[in-house]
């Protein structure tokens, strides 16, 4: 930049400064930056920006009933819309409840800008009422954050926190604001002037790795393509991108829990989930491929399974944005540090440029190979007349919902997620919020209020069960104040379902406190909060009542009693490798010593 | 066969690593907790602002780890926001290290002659001097500085300060 562009910019600055008070700044900040909603709870150290909001249109502030609710709310916002999700709180107790969103947003990638409210500066450091280190307690679980000690520096620090929430690696940033600051005037500056001194996210691809990247898909013979989050968080047009780039190499696709739509489920070269509860097929296409194309995906332990024993004889191509990512759990061939669209938009046209061919004989064993890994069915289940599987509820919510392309599911965390990942295909991204790193209990309802205020005439339906439910459950009366006709699947199997299955087969069926004892009667409860409650006991009565749920339009709790014995399969144990799969709990399940000391 | 995993049990190297980050509020907070919270380990730290006009800090930080785990650490403090670089004095670029320590010695006799005259040998200079003590002043490589404390100690050492260690690029070039 020469001196004149300087100065001419800085004048601009200078021109669209304008004064004011740190609250309303906040509030012209989010303006500037498109937010419509917020999601969040009033308190004393947060007033003065409560007091700007009060007259204020154009922004929707949703009330929560607990500050975690407000985090998995924005991130189920974020995660709907492809937008920063923005949360509001007071400072203390209202901080500390946010962490564990926080973390969660932090393990998953999501955007999120929260705003909690600080003692005023000169009582910070003395034990002051609802005083905590916000910015000491959230520097581990944020991908930054800010404490804002001058008005002066507010509405930079505010600029940047959407920058660098939404762009390289997104994730969620944390902006603590003293009530003195919030009273203080001072001159705001637009989002334009800012030009943050280090941060510069690197997502151009390296030409020449995307060239060496095509030589080696066009020489595989045994490829797959291995898909994760960052193809969720790059925006549609890298799922785009991915189905051409499977139109025009016929490649094999699976993908972790977090990028599930990114592929569609109804296409032919779908594989499945991937990992610890994955298909069969894709775990033994993932050991035994020559070439794995990973793509915006980290190796995660639910995924590598043993790591020693993983896909052994591949060569592997790691896009990914973040290059600490890299050589992290597996050593890879090729790394590609870049924005997952602009890489696949590269490599589709260096692919079509150089006039790559397939190994098509190649591949056509290969596929043989897995039709035959496919006939193995490792999702199938022993139905019941008199029982409701839960493998078969969702079966029949996916079937009653599937004509519709307005479906969002969110899920809780434990048995239920795994078999909502497995058996609710789904054909687009950003329809499927999950906590995937954390595993958070309680995510499901909270996000399945923010995706549904992003999309008010969807159908969002949170697959759950009755242990997770329970732990964000007073969310329901944030759906009934804003009329989110939310639906609260709950897969009610009295047990932490996950915890259960786990004690089964490593713990000599010892079931320690993992038995829903004193469970609430759900559907009286949705009378209580002012919903409809509904109840299925028996496989018969299961799909008129699925109808009557998606038919109301208010927010609905669905009390399904499920088998309380049924375990999730296929299954990795702990410590063992893809091609080590149960499929039922037939194959006995032997888990190693050191398998018992995995998570 | 290339090598398709991490390796894990490769061993342990000490490695000097230079990180120039925005001096702000907690940026040295976010370097140690980064090392505290993924469990690396941290030998010797060194940070002080070196730039005030571009409010520039100067972490110096000696670690070991496995290779892998060196790199992890690299990529790892790249990631943070304030960060401007990272350079490994031990592996990607030829640095100078050097450390200082104070050093205090207490006796008497021919135990005190001894202790002057090594330091004399290692260029150690006395900067406080009373009858029966003596404050060394001692700057050099970290073996270096290891090895007159050695000596010193059954010569009457009783108290110890070291920096840690800061290091700078050879040549004219910047780090």
């Amino acid at each position: 930049m020469d001196k004149d562009d300087t100065l001419t910019k800085a004048a601009q600055a200078a021109e669209s400064a304008q004064t004011m008070t740190g609250a309303q700044m906040v509030i012209r900040a989010l303006k500037d930056q498109g937010v419509t909603h917020i999601f969040g709870y009033p308190g004393g150290a947060v007033l003065p920006i409560y007091d700007a909001l009060f007259k204020v249109e154009g922004i929707t502030h949703v009330l929560v009933r607990h500050e975690q609710g407000a985090v998995h709310a924005a991130e189920g916002y974020a995660r709907s819309t492809g937008k920063p999700g923005v949360v509001l709180v007071t400072s203390g107790p209202g901080a500390t409840n946010a962490v564990t969103g926080l973390t969660d947003a932090l393990m998953d990638s999501i955007p999120l800008v929260v705003l909690t409210g600080q003692v005023p500066t000169h009582l910070i450091g003395t034990d002051a009422f609802q005083e905590c280190d916000t910015v000491g307690i959230t520097r581990p679980c944020t991908k930054h954050n800010w404490l804002v000690k001058n008005v002066g520096d507010l509405s930079r620090i505010l600029h940047e926190a959407f920058e660098i929430a939404t762009t390289g690696r997104p994730g969620p940033v944390v902006v603590d604001i003293p009530k003195d600051v919030q009273f203080q005037s001072g001159s705001y500056m637009g989002p334009q002037s800012i030009h943050h001194r280090t941060y510069r996210p690197k997502t151009d691809p390296d030409l020449s790795s995307i060239v060496k990247a095509v030589e080696m898909m066009a020489a595989a013979k045994k490829p797959v393509f291995y898909t994760g989050g960052g193809l969720i968080n790059s925006g549609p047009e890298a799922s785009a991108l991915l189905r051409e780039l499977v139109d025009l190499t016929g490649f094999p696709v699976t993908s972790t829990l977090m990028g599930l739509g990114a592929f569609p489920a109804a296409r032919p070269e779908w594989l499945g989930m991937l990992g610890m509860h994955g298909t069969w097929e894709a775990n033994h296409v993932m050991h035994d491929c020559d070439l794995m194309i990973c793509l915006g995906a980290r190796f995660d332990d639910r995924c590598t399974g043993k790591v020693s024993s993983f896909s052994p004889n591949s060569k592997k191509i790691h896009l990914d944005i973040d290059a600490s990512q890299i050589n992290k759990i597996v050593r890879v061939d090729l790394p590609i540090v870049a924005d997952a669209t602009k890489a696949l938009r590269e490599m589709v046209r260096f692919w079509k440029n150089q006039k790559h061919k397939v190994q098509s004989a190649a591949l056509k064993e290969w596929w043989a190979q897995i039709d035959q890994w496919r006939g193995k069915k490792s999702l199938s289940y022993r139905n019941s007349d008199s029982i409701i599987k839960p493998q078969y509820a969702i079966d029949r919510l996916y079937e009653l919902t599937k004509h519709r392309s307005d479906v969002f599911v969110t899920t809780e965390v434990g048995q239920h997620q795994m078999w909502a990942a497995q058996r609710f295909h789904f054909q687009e991204p950003n329809h499927w919020m999950t906590s995937g790193g954390l595993g958070t209990m309680g995510y499901g309802l909270p996000a399945a209020v923010g995706a549904q205020i992003a999309h008010p005439d969807a159908l969002v339906i949170d697959i759950a069960g009755e242990a997770s439910v329970q732990m964000t459950m007073q969310e329901m009366s944030t759906a009934i104040q804003y009329d989110l006709p939310i639906k609260i699947f709950i897969l009610n199997n009295e047990y932490m379902g996950m915890v259960r299955q786990w004690q089964e087969i490593l713990h000599g069926k010892r079931y320690s406190h993992s038995y829903s004892e004193a469970l609430p009667d759900f559907v009286k409860m949705a009378d209580a909060f002012g919903c409809v409650g509904l109840r299925a006991e028996k496989p018969s009565e299961l799909d008129d009542k699925i109808r009557e749920m998606i038919a109301v339009k208010r927010p609905v709790l669905f009390d399904c009693r499920v088998d309380p014995a049924e375990n999730c399969y296929p299954m990795i144990p702990s410590g063992a490798a893809h091609n080590e799969m149960l499929l039922s709990p037939d194959d006995g399940g032997e888990i190693s010593e050191a398998g018992k000391m995995l998570v | 066969m290339h090598d398709t995993k991490v390796k894990q049990s490769a061993e342990n190297e000490r490695h000097t690593l230079t990180v120039l980050v925005d001096n702000e509020a907690g940026v040295l907070a976010r370097v140690v907790g980064l090392f505290s919270g993924r469990g690396y380990n941290i030998e010797s730290l060194t940070v002080a602002e070196v730039d005030p006009m571009a409010r520039t800090s100067r972490i110096t930080i000696v670690t070991s780890g496995t290779m892998h785990v060196i790199e992890q650490i690299e990529t790892q403090l790249r990631r943070l926001v304030p960060t401007h670089g990272v350079t490994n004095w031990t592996s990607a670029k030829a640095g100078i290290e050097r450390e200082m320590a104070l050093i205090k010695v207490a006796g008497t006799g021919e135990k005190r002659v001894e202790a002057l005259r090594m330091a004399d040998a290692f260029r150690a200079r006395p900067v406080d001097t009373t009858h029966a003590s003596f404050v060394f002043e001692i700057t050099g490589a970290p073996s270096k500085i290891d090895s007159f404390i050695e000596l010193m100690r059954p010569l009457g050492l009783v108290d110890v300060s070291r920096t840690g260690v800061a290091a700078i690029s050879r040549g004219p070039e910047a780090m």
